[in-house]
């Protein structure tokens, strides 16, 4: 074991030494260059992602892109979700980021403000990519300091999941796109009541471990808001955004839902996908995952209920950026621009991967499910679309949210005291950005 | 006697002759102790008196990382937390003794059989194990609480909920380090020489007498070093708990080891000169403990 940490540790300062020395020629002359490799030119980059689900249309989308670059070798790294920005935070610190890889709201402005990616300013002044081709709020979401950084692939929204046989043997009515919070409440608890000999539940969120598909959504429903526009203080301490951090508290002290202990042990979408919820919270990512559930024929989707407020869900989206200190800019670059073409993403939308952005070919996306009734994602995204809460530091109050708020779902602590705890540390945090 | 004296006295005389000879044969070791594990620890040292921003560049801030932390709640909850799973890991130690001398019995069949099986968990990946584990202890469909509910207990969520966390993740790593302990307390017994036995039973002691006056001080050797190794090992507890918990459990904050706040620190709260003093204070414990260990030798080991 420790041999092998040992040679891992010589290979890791190796490759930081042979970096450094890279680094050293003419790297900055390319910092901002729209510069484009010929479709004869011979490189090898690595492309970072972390969805397993997506891998089969990545590699399509390889192929597809190795017809017109048969000499560039596309390297395809994946790593789980739950270590990929830890390993990309390390690679970043020693300069060794992939050339092309994926990015997230929450962590862009951190990577965007240390210099590590690169503006696709160039490629757009070049004609390579347009942004007019992507809903605007993921060029916004990808924007810092006036130059955009990532070219959208995919943007998800929220809506509600539901399983139709569970519905119909509680007795109790399909859920409709004007639902308000009492008609989703009331269904939860009756279904939970009348199905406990099965040990079904009325709804299943992801209540730990990010708010996404959950209180997010029932914040700005509320009309409460997570972060101030401008990113400089915590909105957590807003009665509104208390309101909707109160629903989810409502509906597991109610038994409507599981408790947070139940959703820690057994993630929201194996009790959705394997009948033992009747209702799910949740985005159009789940669709790679319940495609292939046993139960796949039961479910269909509506909008989320409305909010004593409003009609609300976050949209949020993975992008494409290519690193800064790239020694094949040329070769990545050629790879990103095919990445946000039409080409690649109606390739991920037919292969049922992701819901991709490039405006026009989310149906596709939509007619890989038909019975599932996405057409709701893109319909929510139209209408009741909220942008994504992040900051420069995001990860920093991100650790808060999860740390402080499932002791206010679990009933352990009132609402109100653990938001306001959560609004203090989380100022504190945003004070130091 | 004289003749170790004659043995000992050229060899000092040797060592006075070989100057430099021996300092060149360790110097391809000491340099990876140094480059690898002696310099990262004055770095670290160095680190945990600055601020450090999410892509290097550090700022000197004093001993002010040392003041947060002992302000901070978690610094002793997960220093208690540390502290009782190792007791609890200790706890095997008896066990694997026991085991071991059953293993050792003359005439028992399938020896060899028997200490693969027990030392499978301890080669196995903590991660995968961590896995499996999960999967028992689940408190909706895991195979514990229905063997429980048999007896009409209502078993809680065994990973999730503060306290019994602890207890599982004691359980899993109590089971993991059976094996290692088997070995070496297996490895000490085959050193103890039959003649005791024989001599022991001439004079009439029953096998719990023969166990307790010649196994059991005989094998103290082999009992310290596995004693210390798995405190050592149990200061580092991080990715058993990790993979056995998750990041997102709400018993989280409640079940952290010493390893777990430095990793919550470094790297997901981006704060690494932070963490730099968390690592500091757990090598300033592993370290103390270390040292009481081996002072405390001197009172139980028995060296033949």
């Amino acid at each position: 074991m420790k041999h092998l940490l040992r040679s891992a540790s010589l290979a890791g300062v190796a490759a930081v030494a042979l970096t450094l020395s890279a680094c050293g020629g003419g790297d900055d002359a390319a910092q901002d260059s729209g510069e484009v490799a010929p479709t004869d030119a011979q490189a090898e980059i690595t492309y970072a992602i972390w969805d397993e689900n997506q891998k089969d249309a990545i590699d399509q989308n390889v192929k597809d892109f190795n017809e017109k670059y048969p000499n560039i070798k596309v390297t395809v790294d994946l790593t789980p979700y739950q270590q990929y920005f830890t390993k990309l935070q390390t690679q970043g610190e020693s300069r060794t980021l992939p050339d092309v890889f994926w990015m997230n709201g929450p962590n862009v402005q951190l990577y965007a403000a240390n210099d590590l990616l690169q503006p696709i300013t160039g490629l757009v002044e070049a004609g390579e990519l347009d942004p007019a081709n992507y809903p605007e709020p993921m060029n916004e979401l990808y924007t810092f300091e006036g130059a955009q950084y990532a070219v959208p692939k995919d943007f998800d929204t929220v809506a509600l999941w539901y399983n139709k046989a569970l519905f119909e043997k509680a007795g109790v009515d399909l859920p409709t796109d004007d639902w308000t919070w009492e008609e989703f409440t009331d269904a939860a608890t009756t279904i939970s009541d009348e199905l406990s000999d099965d040990g079904v539940y009325g709804v299943v969120t992801e209540l730990n471990g990010g708010g996404q598909s959950s209180y997010y959504d029932s914040i700005l429903q509320a009309g409460g808001h997570v972060i101030s526009e401008d990113g400089t203080t915590s909105g957590y301490d807003d009665p509104a955004s208390i309101e909707g951090l109160q629903l989810w508290a409502d509906l597991v002290a109610d038994g409507g839902s599981p408790t947070v202990q139940q959703l820690s042990d057994t993630k929201p979408a194996v009790w959705f996908s394997s009948g033992k919820a009747a209702m799910m919270w949740s985005g159009n990512w789940s669709v790679a995952e319940l495609k292939d559930s046993a139960n796949k024929d039961d479910f269909g989707t509506v909008r989320l209920p409305a909010g004593p407020e409003q009609r609300a869900t976050v949209i949020h989206g993975v992008g494409n950026v290519v690193a800064a200190h790239s020694e094949n800019k040329a070769a990545a670059n050629a790879f990103l621009a095919y990445l946000g073409s039409e080409e690649a993403q109606r390739t991920q939308a037919e292969m049922g991967a992701a819901n991709p952005a490039f405006t026009g070919t989310q149906q596709a996306f939509v007619d890989s499910v038909p019975n599932f009734g996405i057409q709701v994602f893109l319909d929510s995204a139209e209408d009741m679309a909220f942008p994504y809460p992040i900051s420069q530091n995001t990860a920093a109050w991100n650790a808060l949210e999860n740390e402080l708020l499932p002791q206010a779902f679990s009933g352990k602590r009132p609402v109100e005291e653990v938001a306001q705890e959560l609004a203090d540390s989380m100022n504190a945090e945003l004070a130091k950005e | 006697m004289t003749s170790v004296d004659h043995r000992t006295a050229p060899r000092a005389a040797r060592g006075r002759h070989d100057g430099w000879w021996p300092v060149l044969f360790v110097l391809p070791t000491m340099f990876g102790v140094v480059l690898f594990y002696l310099w990262p620890i004055v770095q670290t040292g160095y680190f945990s008196f600055t601020e450090w921003g999410a892509f290097g560049g550090q700022t000197w801030v004093g001993t002010e990382n040392y003041a947060r932390l002992a302000q901070d709640p978690d610094l002793g909850t997960a220093a208690v937390n540390t502290l009782v799973y190792t007791a609890i890991v200790l706890l095997g130690v008896p066990v694997a003794m026991g085991i071991a001398s059953l293993l050792n019995r003359p005439g028992m069949r399938f020896t060899a059989f028997y200490r693969v099986l027990y030392f499978m968990p301890y080669v196995a990946m903590p991660t995968a194990v961590a896995m499996v584990w999960r999967l028992i202890f689940n408190g909706d469909f895991g195979i514990f609480n229905w063997a429980l509910g048999l007896v009409g207990v209502d078993g809680p969520a065994w990973t999730s909920t503060p306290g019994f966390a602890l207890v599982a993740v004691s359980i899993v790593g109590l089971w993991t380090s059976l094996g290692f302990a088997i070995i070496i307390l297996s490895a000490g017994l085959r050193t103890i020489p039959p003649e005791l036995y024989e001599a022991a039973s001439l004079d009439g002691a029953t096998a719990w007498r023969q166990f307790r006056s010649v196994t059991v001080p005989l094998l103290t050797p082999s009992v310290f070093f596995v004693t210390v190794i798995t405190v050592i090992n149990g200061f580092q507890l991080f990715d058993l708990l990790y993979a056995l918990m998750g990041q997102a459990n709400p018993a989280m904050q409640e079940t952290q080891s010493l390893v777990y706040l430095f990793y919550n620190e470094a790297f997901l709260r981006n704060d690494k000169g932070y963490a730099a003093a968390v690592a500091m204070v757990i090598l300033l414990i592993v370290g103390a403990v270390t040292l009481l260990q081996f002072r405390m030798q001197r009172r139980w080991v028995t060296y033949a």
